[in-house]
């Protein structure tokens, strides 16, 4: 369950972006998490929930943009999308495939109260 | 859930479904600030200054991950037993509660800090920097890090450490790479222990090894048995020449 403490230091970043940006309450958030990143959607979810709680964003939306692990066959060097990290080429079936995108994992932007 | 088109809220994942919302318009009485950070961010860069430190100190940093009951600190009483007359070995023992393998690499002769994460899966950046401090070795020294026992989390969290060791025994299963595969991703050495129980076991080593490596096609793969001191040699060997080779760097 890293997943919580990830998003504990998550809401302390937010709050420390409050104080020198000058905003209050949160009302969502949007997160990009690879495929490949190693977090759990759902115990995200659930951590965002737990943490944010008497912060400044308790009651925003968490938004999890989930984006494509991605990787280059090392047999036939085509640039492939993977599900998992052992997933062999699904284009040759034969190669191992060098990991290149889906380890995302970040906070992407933030929606505050109050006019842009 | 998500706002633009409803679905993701049940944890449910629908294959060739990747969401792509970023022109998505802000709604009135908001503004979007725009953050662009790894999540991990502060953890990367404690873990930056970790290495520092480190390099500056000529200090080789391993961290040893595995599950509970893998043999890390059999493994690592025996190391500290054969490397101590050579070099300086300092070990950072994490466990969730008690100071008794601390104890344990006490009594194999090397200065250890426990580290008790409480509730906390795994060590982080932070807590390996306070415990450097605490340990502070002479220059040139072997530091391992022990590791909460936890094949998942430990993965996401870099300490400084200029290699991630897994530690897998034979009586876990053979499938252990593929159903963690992010620490074995993770990790450039995978030990096998306990391999002198292999006459016991129905272990097939080869499917083991090949699920190791379609996981991490570079990862490096030693046998050793820390109970009976097989394979313990090539273990400090590779020690040895990773040191060197960092040392040259």
């Amino acid at each position: 369950m890293h997943e919580l403490s990830i998003l504990e230091g998550m809401i302390q970043g937010i709050e420390e972006e409050a104080r020198t940006q000058g905003f209050g309450r949160v009302l969502q958030v949007r997160l990009e998490v690879g495929r490949l990143a190693g977090a759990d959607v759902e115990a995200l979810r659930f951590a965002f929930e737990a943490v944010s709680q008497d912060t400044l964003a308790e009651g925003a939306l968490l938004e999890i943009i989930e984006l494509p692990g991605k990787g280059v066959c090392r047999t036939c060097g085509r640039e492939v999308e993977i599900e998992q990290r052992f997933d062999l080429c699904p284009v040759c079936g034969e190669g191992f495939v060098l990991v290149t995108g889906g380890t995302e994992l970040r906070i992407k932007d933030i929606d505050v109260e109050g006019e842009g | 859930m998500c706002t633009t088109c409803g679905c993701g809220g049940t944890g449910a994942t629908l294959d060739g479904h990747a969401h792509q919302h970023a022109q998505e318009p802000v709604r009135p009485g908001r503004r979007r600030v725009s953050l662009e950070q790894n999540l991990l961010a502060k953890n990367n860069a404690l873990a930056a200054q970790n290495r520092q430190l480190c390099a500056a100190r000529g200090w080789f940093m391993l961290n040893l991950v595995s599950s509970p009951g893998s043999g890390k600190t059999t493994l690592l009483e025996q190391t500290i037993q054969r490397l101590k007359k050579d070099v300086w070995v300092a070990v950072i023992e994490g466990d969730q509660q008690t100071s008794q393998d601390a104890d344990r690499i006490k009594a194999a002769g090397a200065p250890a800090v426990q580290i008790n994460t409480g509730k906390g899966c795994h060590l982080d950046a932070h807590m390996v920097g306070h415990a450097l401090e605490v340990l502070n070795p002479p220059d040139g020294a072997v530091v391992m890090i022990e590791n909460v026992g936890n094949l998942v989390c430990p993965a996401a969290f870099d300490l400084g450490e200029n290699h991630k060791v897994v530690i897998l025994s034979v009586t876990e299963g053979e499938d252990k790479p593929l159903k963690y595969p992010d620490m074995f991703a993770a990790s450039d050495l995978m030990v096998l222990n306990k391999v002198d129980l292999l006459p016991h076991l129905r272990y097939d080593v080869s499917r083991c090894l090949d699920f190791a490596r379609r996981v991490n096609p570079d990862i490096q793969i030693l046998q050793v048995s820390a109970q009976n001191g097989d394979g313990l040699d090539a273990w400090l060997g590779w020690i040895e020449a990773r040191r060197t080779a960092l040392q040259k760097a």
